[in-house]
């Protein structure tokens, strides 16, 4: 049966064909491309587990320790605190205290007359870096601060601390930890507090045990990003009866451009301004007879920025977000104008401020002019008293927040820069804190969507994107483990910009919508009659070799 | 409030996560947290409502600031407010047409004293000038912008010269400065950002419809640059211009639809109309006579043709009120100068229509080669505005107009031919002066799926051959550059020239079509730019106090002027396949390759077997006769 037998091969070559060339032919050419993504250390990712190392210096000034005391410095110490945030975030924050006496310089400069002088020849002394401390003990007789005093918080990264009454009889450790209450505070203040770390987690934890105050104060900072747009906006609802003139420009150089320099290394600001004439506000105040003034309730002011929002319009040129600044001058039929808080007092500010979006302040001109003067009246806006508004609400916006001080603590306000160096480093740390997390969840959402959705082409610049978001986080989170403070923000930054790109590419939606009971519709016409007679005749053959196989048997038998 | 913006970016953040996760909640509130602040507090919150509630008071605070009293001295300090920068001049000419038709049209400028150009210098604090503009103008670096938008096709045999002409549909037009190094990928980003800022579809244009004209588009502005590289030229002859396109386009004005000549655009009446153009032209100009600075220009133009004879039940007589359904008020107190002119020329002696109220103040301009007079009514004088205090222009048309004269330069377009395999474009120029000859530069830009055959390219004209003195054509590419053919006509005296090229129509790939493909496809207009011999001596000199619509195009010499006249866009039927295609063609397919490899495979695969041939029925009958019997049986 030579015949039959080169059927048979027949059928079982092209079976072989179809099989060995065909289906990986048809898998190859209709396969969607994916670049490998490092799904390992993205689930590294998921559980994070953040170090932030804080230097502390504890330098003890001359007439603070008995000679005995002294004599086992310098002396390092290094405190360890845990906490387990939620199932798959931890917190380790790790303080390294050194402790060491007072150069013969740092002595002179702490003899300064003010603590204000003090502090600034100490920082000429010499430089700390970016998320360090420096307590300076001074006697508890010192003269330096006032009597009730205990801690002074400067301009840059020092405090002085008055310090406690120590027995001379006590050894040094004793003395330590009768001091360690005292600069953990300094620390909290001047670093980062607990709340404000657990706030800046706020995108991958769940917030249930943060304290109403930190969320308040982290949902009213504006998230992060690389870069944001400053706009102030001149409103005057009344062209015709006022000629306003503001000199922004050199306000802006003066007040905000300071504060910005400082910032620099969190992100990129611009800022620019505009004047919006015809514009009002949404709410009619009401004519309140008791002051002779409109007012404007706080239960109204949500309604106000509504009609005002749409003229404002957006960058065009950037797609960064946007802080408002609006100074809204009443029209001379609705002026003075004053908002009242809550408990119906005038807001002596008379301004307010919105999360995330920016403030408004009104500004009175009404009794700038006589009732005779010719319309439009001239006016000279006082910078000065906008700014002082303004730059206290971008400071709120930035998230620079108001740190609530234990009692007996003074804070040396930030003066001309805007910002104090301990400040910026608070800000840092959450930043920082709050990018990881951030960049961490994107990427890690992402990662678990690709892997969901086979369907979705995974181009190489997005792998790329995904690695070099991967990389810039396990740098970032090194740093912040290394107390880099400074390297650390800038990884993060990289992180967060890697992690939205890829995640926003426009490529990944391309075959996102392709069900698989389409594909088959397409495939059924040419895989039915193509797969029927080989499933048929590879059915036969087996059929006939069983046969066969059973004939041979009852032979044998 | 802030969610609107990032709105749509926040969906893509809902599909994203609710895809990743459709099960879990987490991914959810994240996006939600972003979405809107009062959502999230409310969500976040669940713990309790009190807790929700004093946050939300959180979210207008009162700002507690150090409110600096120390220098508050200086409010009473004697002001001299530093000279303005920039001024706003607002202006709007009405002129009866021949035809029945009344023309309106708004010219709004803003001077800014200032270079978006200059390096290292930004530009961020914005008076009159609107920042959007201005935050494109310097990201983009822009020398000139030029962008309308037109409803409805301008009718130059009835309605005369229009002061700015523009095509049906959006035209942009942009120089960019030589610094340039990318002017694709800025063009581009541009668009899509003016699209945004205009509401309008500017983001289809792209590189198929973008041309770059070499002659037909000189920079109106300061600059005489000649590098058509730097220079971008689109139109949408498609895009239908509607109240959202109007809406963005008042707010760029100063004092926005609130007072001034814009309380008129009230966009029932405005859009109720034969003919809609609103545009935007930017560009640098010389600040004064001598030129040693520069400042920017930004015009807003809207041109309106009423249709009153039809909407009027055949009386001839329009007022304002009657077209916009506004009267005017105030002017905008921005504005340093603000007028209404209306062209009286036919009407010296008041025997063919009558205006009231009536002004002393006459002008004259001379616009489009012809001296034209002018009531002028100015807006910022009190005694405008009457008792009433409020200003509505009448006009009673007493007798019949005579006819107009024809323009001098006029041009249209068509396509000829049948079928759905070739066609000719023809386009028309007419020269209607008696006894002068002039050239024109004719351009036109035609998409790539009309293969155009240059070698049919003719020019006649008072049936003779006319030779183009010069030509400039870009072949198109398929699928990444249009045509752009470009010549130099000289159109003898009192003549009709018709240029035709023959054409043919490509086949488009099938997700190339337009969502109604059996509509057609649109063929920009043509662009015929001339200059044209006027009638009067133009006036070559720069004077500030000249009306805003005859200071437009910058006038070179006192015989002539500048012209531009689009034709009508082209519909042009391609060849429309039948959309179940595709399925269909695997169907089809996929059924042939089955039915050979079915055939195939039977013929590889049957095993033949030699058949033992059955014996004839006669001899079977025999044999079984025989086993019947027992005798042997035949074999």
């Amino acid at each position: 049966m030579p015949e039959k037998q080169r059927g048979r091969y027949a059928a079982l070559a092209i079976a072989a064909v179809v099989i060995v060339v065909g289906i990986p032919l048809w898998w190859k050419t209709t396969e969607t491309y994916r670049a490998w993504l490092p799904f390992s250390e993205i689930s590294e990712l998921d559980s994070l587990q953040l170090q932030l190392s804080v230097d502390i210096e504890v330098v003890f000034s001359r007439g603070t320790l008995t000679p005995e005391q002294q004599k086992k410095f310098p002396l390092s110490h290094v405190n360890e605190k845990e906490h387990q945030v939620d199932a798959k975030t931890g917190l380790r924050y790790k303080y390294e205290t050194r402790y060491r006496t007072a150069t013969i310089m740092e002595e002179d400069a702490l003899n300064q007359p003010t603590a204000a002088e003090a502090d600034l020849s100490l920082h000429m002394l010499s430089e700390s870096s970016c998320g360090s401390v420096v307590v300076y003990v001074i006697p508890e007789s010192s003269t330096l601060l006032p009597e009730d005093v205990k801690v002074y918080v400067g301009q840059r990264r020092t405090a002085l601390l008055r310090s406690p009454p120590f027995k001379t009889s006590w050894n040094l450790k004793e003395v330590l930890s009768n001091l360690d209450v005292e600069v953990e505070q300094v620390v909290s203040t001047m670093s980062f507090g607990h709340q404000d770390i657990v706030a800046a987690l706020s995108n991958r934890v769940r917030m249930t045990k943060v304290t109403k105050e930190s969320m308040a104060d982290s949902m009213r900072a504006i998230k992060s990003s690389p870069g944001y747009e400053i706009t102030f906006s001149l409103l005057n609802p009344d062209p015709k009866s006022h000629s306003l003139h503001w000199d922004i420009e050199g306000a802006v150089q003066s007040y905000i451009q300071p504060l910005l320099n400082k910032l620099a290394p969190i992100a990129n600001f611009s800022v620019d301004s505009q004047i919006l004439y015809y514009a009002v506000l949404g709410v009619n105040p009401r004519f309140d007879n008791s002051v002779s003034a409109y007012t404007l309730s706080a239960d109204s002011l949500s309604h106000v920025i509504n009609p005002v929002e749409a003229r404002l319009g957006s960058n065009a040129a950037s797609s960064n977000p946007v802080l408002n600044f609006l100074l809204y001058v009443p029209d001379a039929h609705h002026s003075p104008l004053f908002i009242r808080d809550h408990s119906k007092r005038k807001v002596p500010s008379n301004a307010f401020h919105s999360p995330r979006w920016g403030g408004i302040m009104v500004y009175n001109v009404n009794e700038m002019y006589g009732p005779e003067a010719e319309r439009p009246v001239d006016i000279n806006i006082n910078m000065a008293k906008v700014m002082g508004v303004f730059l206290a609400q971008l400071r709120l916006m930035l998230g620079v927040q108001h740190t609530h001080p234990p009692t007996g603590f003074v804070l040396q306000s930030p003066g001309s820069a805007g910002l104090a160096d301990w400040e910026l480093d608070r800000l840092l740390w959450s930043r920082s804190v709050e990018n990881i997390a951030t960049a961490s969840t994107t990427i890690t959402s992402l990662a678990q969507l690709l892997d969901q959705i086979g369907n979705i082409v995974i181009n190489d610049n997005i792998a790329q994107q995904v690695s070099s978001a991967v990389t810039s986080l396990q740098s970032a989170v090194a740093e912040l483990e290394a107390g880099n403070l400074a390297f650390a923000l800038q990884y993060s930054r990289e992180a967060i910009l890697a992690s939205e790109r890829a995640f926003f590419d426009p490529s990944l939606l391309h075959l996102l919508y392709f069900p698989d009971d389409q594909k088959f519709a397409i495939y059924i016409p040419l895989f039915l009659p193509m797969c029927v007679p080989i499933v048929l005749s590879l059915l036969k053959i087996v059929s006939e070799a069983k046969k066969r196989r059973a004939d041979k048997q009852a032979k044998s038998d | 409030m802030a969610a609107h913006r990032c709105g749509l970016s926040l969906v893509c953040i809902l599909i994203f996560s609710s895809l990743a996760h459709p099960s879990s909640c987490d991914t959810l509130e994240k996006a939600n947290d972003n979405t809107a602040e009062k959502r999230s507090i409310s969500e976040v919150n669940t713990d309790g409502s009190v807790a929700g509630e004093a946050l939300n008071e959180r979210q207008w605070q009162s700002t507690d600031a150090e409110v600096d009293r120390s220098d508050s001295t200086t409010h009473s300090e004697a002001l001299t407010p530093a000279a303005a920068r920039d001024e706003f001049q607002e202006e709007l000419v009405i002129r009866p047409l021949h035809s029945g038709d009344i023309y309106a049209s708004f010219q709004f400028r803003t001077l800014w004293d200032t270079d978006f150009l200059q390096e290292g210098q930004k530009v961020s604090h914005y008076r009159l000038f609107p920042k959007s503009l201005g935050q494109v103008l310097s990201k983009f670096s822009v020398r000139e912008l030029h962008i309308s938008f037109t409803q409805g096709f301008w009718r130059t045999m009835q309605w005369g010269q229009p002061f700015i002409p523009s095509p049906p549909g959006a035209e942009l037009w942009v120089w960019f400065h030589d610094t340039v190094s990318d002017v694709d990928g800025n063009w581009k980003e541009l668009t899509n950002v003016l699209s945004g800022i205009f509401c309008a579809s500017l983001n289809f244009i792209d590189l198929t419809n973008t041309v770059q004209p070499s002659a037909s588009f000189k920079p109106l502005g300061l600059g005489n640059a000649t590098d058509h590289r730097f220079l971008r030229y689109a139109t949408l002859p498609r895009e239908i211009v509607c109240t959202e396109n109007l809406t963005p386009w008042k707010k760029l004005l100063p004092c926005g639809s609130k007072a001034g000549l814009a309380v008129l655009m009230k966009s029932e009446k405005l859009f109720h109309s034969s003919f809609h153009s609103q545009a935007v032209h930017i560009r640098p100009i010389c600040q004064d006579e001598q030129c040693s600075s520069k400042a920017w220009e930004l015009r807003q133009t809207l041109n309106v043709v009423f249709d009153l004879h039809t909407s009027g039940q055949g009386k001839k007589e329009w007022s304002l009120f009657k077209m916009f359904s506004r009267t005017l008020t105030e002017a905008c107190p921005l504005a340093s100068s603000s007028k209404v002119y209306v062209d009286i020329t036919d009407n010296p002696e008041g025997e063919l229509f009558e205006l009231s109220p009536a002004t002393p103040l006459l002008g004259q301009a001379v616009v489009l080669g012809d001296r034209r007079t002018y009531s002028v009514y100015d807006l910022s004088r009190a005694e405008t505005f009457g008792q009433l205090r409020s200003f509505n222009l009448l006009l009673r048309w007493k007798g019949d107009s005579g006819d107009m004269l024809r323009p001098l330069l006029h041009a249209e377009r068509y396509v000829a031919g049948f079928g759905l395999q070739t066609g000719e474009i023809h386009t028309v120029i007419y020269n209607n002066h008696p006894y002068r000859a002039f050239p024109v530069l004719l351009m036109d830009s035609v998409p790539w799926y009309l293969q155009l055959y240059i070698h049919t390219l003719t020019v006649t004209s008072k049936s003779r051959d006319n030779k183009p003195s010069y030509i400039h054509y870009q072949p198109a590419k398929d699928r990444h550059r249009p045509h752009l053919l470009e010549m130099l006509i000289q159109l003898p005296p009192h003549s009709m020239t018709e240029v035709t090229v023959q054409f043919e129509r490509a086949l488009l790939k099938w997700t190339e079509y337009t969502p109604d493909p059996n509509h057609g496809f649109y063929v920009g207009s043509s662009v015929v730019s001339a200059l044209v011999p006027s009638m009067v001596a133009m006036r070559t000199n720069f004077t500030q106090d000249q009306p805003l619509f005859s200071s437009f195009v910058p006038v070179k010499e006192e015989s002539s002027y500048f012209v531009r006249v689009y034709t009508e866009p082209l519909l042009v039927n391609l060849p429309t396949p039948d959309f179940s295609m595709p399925y269909n063609v695997i169907c089809l397919t996929c059924t042939v390759v089955a039915v050979g490899y079915g055939s195939f495979y039977n013929l590889l695969t049957r095993t033949f077997q030699v058949d033992e041939p059955s014996p004839p029925l006669s001899k079977r009958l025999a044999n079984l006769i025989r086993r019947m019997r027992g005798v042997p049986l035949l074999t």
